[in-house]
């Protein structure tokens, strides 16, 4: 099986789905010619012309709003945001049109909209180049959001999000971009939207996490096992809506759980996770919830210390697996 | 005089590695700070890499053509007059909090979190009865564990209140006096006293092992159980498979085992004695609505018991696909924990492996398992007084006889027996 | 007598009274709905009255078998025009399941209908009028030969959305028609505390493409423009702005009382240059309709009012559990 980057997972699933059906089609700023500023939509303008991935003014609402438009037609746009920081300007186009269309309508109208953005930090990008920004759209019943660790749920999950009949939100970890590789089936696959998948099978803790803290996690549990602390890690995929049974079931596995987000920490999606757990799962607590995330300060700064004293990071995650595991 | 690195840098955000498309110097050439020594291409830009100091270059440790992580070595430059960053480095703050912090853990003399139960601690000491003044805590500040209390029950050895105190041991704790203690112990899993000699295999204990043995001291241990068997005529079942398997292979790609209507058929009378598919709960007997079948699945070293949920709502058909998926998946490990829960009765295939006679363990909580043997042919006296060949096989129940008697099992058996003996081509479908 | 204005356009007799059957269709219905909020029986209602004959001029303008609309709350005349029926109306405003809007779901004003290419709206402002532009550039990727309208009033050409939109319809050539229904008042805010510039117009420029203001009472004169406008589209030349000037007769909707920002005696004036009478004088003056004519129209839309109030005043609410229906598809 091909190893290829987390990025050229996004590209081949907007390729062969681009391939596969005639109304899919991309529009963002620099999406074309250039063939985005990460290179997510490299070679797409080459093979498919200008008509089918569209160069727009930089204006998000513009952006978000054209595509819901013709996803109201019966299109299935992928809409790219340059930066997920740059979203807002989209926000009111996403949560009051294309999460409210489908209800407000009766279902007479539904909107097959897929929304990618790189988030997360690591990357020196400072305040508007590196934030998460789910939590906002996380209470929004009828959005989806889905934020993938590895290339092969971001292939399998971006054609589910792109055929999905519903609004996509598909947050890609800009780090993972280039640093996370791994083996995508060149075949065509989709992963089920919604549910979360159990990284690693361990028995003293468990750690549920989403995006590049899935490899953190995963890493610290390598370096646990030696110490006989076996790690149970359930990554997210879905954070909304959250794959409850699944969460439920981890988290009642060990009794000790360890939510990770980069995210700041109060209101983000370990909030809810943490409240589903002690809503289910009191009597087989056998130790506090625990989060480890982002701290609650605007966004992380420019400067390289105080952007790895924000950010989540291996050594942060093993050491707090490891407390937990000692408690 | 001082040797200095110059490291491949981060040239643009996510990008993680670059390649040394061409140096623009050599060992001995002296640069300036600034001065560019390397192209280097990403793929998201290229770029001159400029000298981080002003010295003369030592070794290009990376080649034409080297792709490089950031931050890796490219190349040693002799700068005049520095201090090597190597010499100054020391522990970083966080790593000595670190240190500390460890070194405080090991010291801890008192037990402050000994009669700090846990929801989960407090929950499995009431259902078994556990006296935690008696249990010793692994945890922190010798709090007491779920792993803890969980190695007690599996150990069977519950310390209960008015019993002796536990004695401390590495492994679980073990009673002094066994008054309240039940009589017969399950045996320990205690290594100690097996004794090994050379040229012994010790095979440690995965989780997996673990878990089965687990479950099944716990179904031994609490279920009582009764043994039947009834024999079958399958003769017509054997020729009606034997004439639809070529056909069903080369359209379905599976196979249609002899299991899928054995599975069938059990499945139909269940639904006719829900009695058989229900579960001993302590103060109450809990008749399951769903009918989803547990089937034993062997491995190298395990057993697993995949479900096939909501089994009276599938075909024979859809029966043998998910048996075919979950055998496959449960040999390559790729079984899911949600798959493996909510069985509410067991068919275990022992034919299989040619056994004819079987007394399978309850897969616990539910009320019953029934084992399937091998289809063997035998002579047997007919309806009129002759002898005949037939094709017959043996089917073993065990039951919890907490939950289910003699009675109802016997009308059980003989419905699943009657419902086998009478599949043929005109009254069968596999669709 | 020179040739008629409606006939220079190209319309005929029948296309001129179908326009004022219309237009007072929609005019009863929004009456009636007044009367059902006073009597307490549908608790909000937002008009369209005074807007009748640029809605009507715009939507006969357009090719009612294909084209998209995206209407905003006070678009009564166009989805009347694009097929919805005064049952539909009404229970819409009594919010029953059979509401093809919504179910019951939405407030009234809130239009959407599948069938008849009329999108699904919401309450803030301006958002549809970038879902018309997408209409536009969907349609122009399949080779289809439509053309969408997006209408706001002039406060809401104040939003980003607004010029978001227009500019990417600009930079793209889309066939859309971009109509600001201008009444004056966004609210209590008069037009002057609004803009900045003279005419909403005059912000077409700086989306490079053409800008009208028209008198929105004149269904004939907002009718010329809009079909200039979407031949335009059609031609692949680009969106259009049209911007049509008429008063808001009613508050701005059963909840305002208007009499706190503005005269009785501005309201008065207005109601002289009602579009309703005085395009009926214009057909009456043209021997297009005869009093006899008006007043069958009248009697048959008074008819068909009472039937659907009665019928939607009857008509089932929807499962109160069926709130939990369509969040995502089922």
């Amino acid at each position: 099986m091909p190893v290829i980057s987390y990025i050229q997972a996004v590209t081949q699933a907007l390729r062969e789905e681009m391939q596969r059906d005639k109304d899919v089609f991309v529009l963002g700023e620099d999406v074309g010619v250039r063939g985005g500023v990460f290179r997510a939509t490299d070679g797409l303008y080459e093979e498919f012309g200008e008509a089918r991935v569209i160069d727009t003014p930089l204006a998000e609402s513009a952006i978000a709003g054209v595509g819901i438009g013709a996803a109201m037609y019966g299109k299935r746009p992928v809409a790219e945001m340059q930066f997920a920081d740059f979203i807002m300007p989209a926000v009111n186009q996403i949560i009051s049109e294309a999460a409210k269309i489908r209800y407000r309508s009766n279902n007479d109208f539904y909107c097959p909209i897929t929304i990618r953005a790189p988030y997360g930090g690591g990357v020196h990008g400072a305040l508007y180049h590196s934030q998460s920004v789910e939590a906002i759209f996380a209470s929004v019943p009828g959005l989806k959001i889905v934020m993938p660790s590895t290339p092969y749920d971001v292939k399998g999950l971006l054609k589910a999000a792109i055929r999905d009949d519903d609004p996509v939100l598909f947050f890609e970890h800009k780090r993972a971009y280039r640093l996370i590789k791994g083996e995508v089936p060149e075949e065509d696959y989709t992963l089920p939207i919604g549910k979360a998948d159990v990284k690693r099978e361990g028995e003293d803790i468990t750690v549920i996490t989403y995006g590049l803290s899935v490899h953190f996690a995963l890493q610290a549990a390598e370096k646990l096992e030696k110490d006989g602390i076996s790690a149970h890690i359930l990554d997210l995929r879905t954070v909304y809506p959250l794959d409850k049974d699944a969460i439920i079931e981890a988290a009642s596995k060990t009794g000790k759980v360890l939510l990770i987000t980069e995210d700041n920490k109060e209101g983000s999606i370990m909030s809810e996770v943490a409240a589903i757990i002690s809503e289910h799962c009191l009597f087989d607590l056998d130790a506090p919830i625990k989060r480890l995330a982002g701290p609650d300060v605007p966004a992380m700064p420019y400067s390289p210390p105080m952007e790895k004293y924000f950010m989540i990071n291996p050594d942060k995650v093993e050491k707090a697996m490891r407390e937990l595991a000692e408690f | 005089m001082a040797v200095e690195k110059i490291l491949m840098p981060q040239l643009g955000e996510s990008v993680t590695e670059g390649t040394i498309e061409k140096w623009l110097v050599g060992v001995g050439d002296k640069v300036n700070k600034y001065d560019p020594i390397a192209e280097v291409n990403t793929d998201k830009v290229n770029a001159e890499v400029p000298s981080s100091y002003t010295g003369t270059i030592k070794e290009l440790v990376a080649s034409e053509g080297d792709t490089l992580e950031v931050g890796e070595l490219v190349c040693y430059i002799e700068v005049e007059g520095g201090v090597s960053e190597e010499e100054t480095q020391e522990a970083s703050p966080e790593q000595k909090a670190i240190e500390n912090h460890d070194a405080e853990a090991g010291n801890e003399q008192d037990q402050p979190m000994k009669r700090r139960y846990s929801p989960a601690v407090l929950r499995m000491a009431q259902e078994q009865d556990i006296d935690l003044e008696q249990v010793k805590g692994s945890g922190k500040g010798g709090r007491i564990t779920r792993k803890d209390i969980q190695a007690i029950i599996d150990s069977g050895e519950i310390p209960k209140k008015g019993g002796a105190k536990t004695q401390p041991t590495k492994e679980a704790p073990e009673p002094k006096q066994a008054a309240t203690v039940p009589a017969q112990q399950p045996p320990k899993a205690n290594a100690t006293e097996v004794p090994v000699a050379e040229g012994d295999v010790e095979i440690p204990v995965t989780g997996v092992r673990r878990a089965i043995a687990n479950n099944m001291v716990r179904s031994k241990h609490e279920a009582p159980h009764a043994w039947t068997m009834v024999e079958v005529d399958v003769t017509n079942l054997v020729n009606f498979r034997n004439s639809v398997k070529g056909d069903f292979k080369k359209k379905e790609g599976y196979s249609l085992t002899f299991f899928s209507f054995f599975i069938k058929a059990v499945v139909e009378a269940l639904k006719e004695f829900p009695q058989m598919n229900s579960m001993w709960a302590g103060d109450k007997i809990v008749q399951k609505k769903d009918i989803n079948m547990s089937i034993a699945v062997g491995t190298d070293d395990a057993l697993f018991v995949p479900v096939i949920k909501n089994a009276d709502e599938k075909s024979i058909k859809g029966i043998a696909r998910e048996v075919t998926e979950l055998a496959k998946k449960a040999r390559t490990g790729k079984l899911k924990s949600d798959e493996m829960q909510g069985g509410t009765f067991t068919v275990n295939n022992t034919g299989a492996f040619g056994s004819v006679q079987s007394m399978g363990i309850i897969n616990y909580p539910q009320a019953a398992i029934l084992q399937v043997e091998s289809i063997v042919k035998r002579p047997v006296v007919m309806d009129n007084g002759m002898i005949a060949v037939r094709d017959m096989v043996n089917l073993c129940l065990s039951l919890d006889h907490r939950v289910l008697d003699g009675m109802v099992c016997g009308h059980f058996l003989a419905r699943v027996k009657e419902k086998l003996e009478n599949i043929s081509k005109e009254n069968t479908s596999v669709y | 007598m020179a040739e008629k204005r409606h006939e220079k356009l190209g319309l005929s007799d029948q296309d001129v009274l179908d326009m004022f059957e219309t237009m007072l269709l929609a005019r009863k219905i929004d009456e009636r709905m007044w009367l059902l909020n006073r009597a307490g029986k549908i608790p909000f209602v937002i008009s369209c009255q005074g807007q009748e004959a640029a809605q009507i001029g715009a939507a006969f303008a357009l090719d009612r078998e294909k084209d998209w609309v995206a209407p905003y709350y006070r678009d009564l005349g166009i989805v009347l025009a694009f097929g919805m029926t005064a049952k539909d109306i009404m229970l819409s405003g009594f919010a029953k399941a059979e509401d093809p809007n919504s179910g019951g779901r939405q407030m009234p004003g809130h239009f959407g209908q599948r069938e008849n290419r009329i999108l699904t709206g919401s309450s803030p402002v301006t958002t549809q009028v970038p879902h018309a532009v997408g209409v536009a550039l969907a349609g122009k990727m399949d080779g289809e030969d439509i053309v969408t309208y997006a209408s706001f009033g002039e406060g809401s050409s104040n939003q980003g959305d607004f010029h978001e939109a227009a500019n990417f319809a600009g930079v793209h050539k889309l066939p859309v028609i971009l109509m600001c229904e201008n009444n004056k008042y966004a609210i209590s805010v008069p037009v002057s505390k609004q803009l900045a510039c003279e005419k909403v117009s005059d912000r077409a420029i700086g989306y490079g493409m053409p800008g009208y203001t028209v008198d929105g009472n004149d269904p004939l004169a907002v009718y010329e423009v809009c079909k200039e406008a979407a031949d335009r589209g059609r031609r692949g030349e680009g969106p259009t702005l049209v911007e049509t000037v008429s008063y808001r007769l009613t508050p701005h909707s059963s909840d305002d009382d208007d009499r706190a920002y503005r005269s009785r005696e501005e309201v008065e004036e207005a109601k002289k240059k009602d579009s309703i009478i005085t395009f009926a004088a214009y057909l009456k003056e043209n021997g297009v309709m005869s009093d006899e004519k008006e007043q069958e129209i009248q009697e048959r839309i008074k008819k068909l009012v009472d039937e659907a109030t009665e019928y939607a005043e009857n008509a089932d609410y929807a499962a109160p559990e069926s709130a939990m229906n369509y969040v995502y598809g089922e």
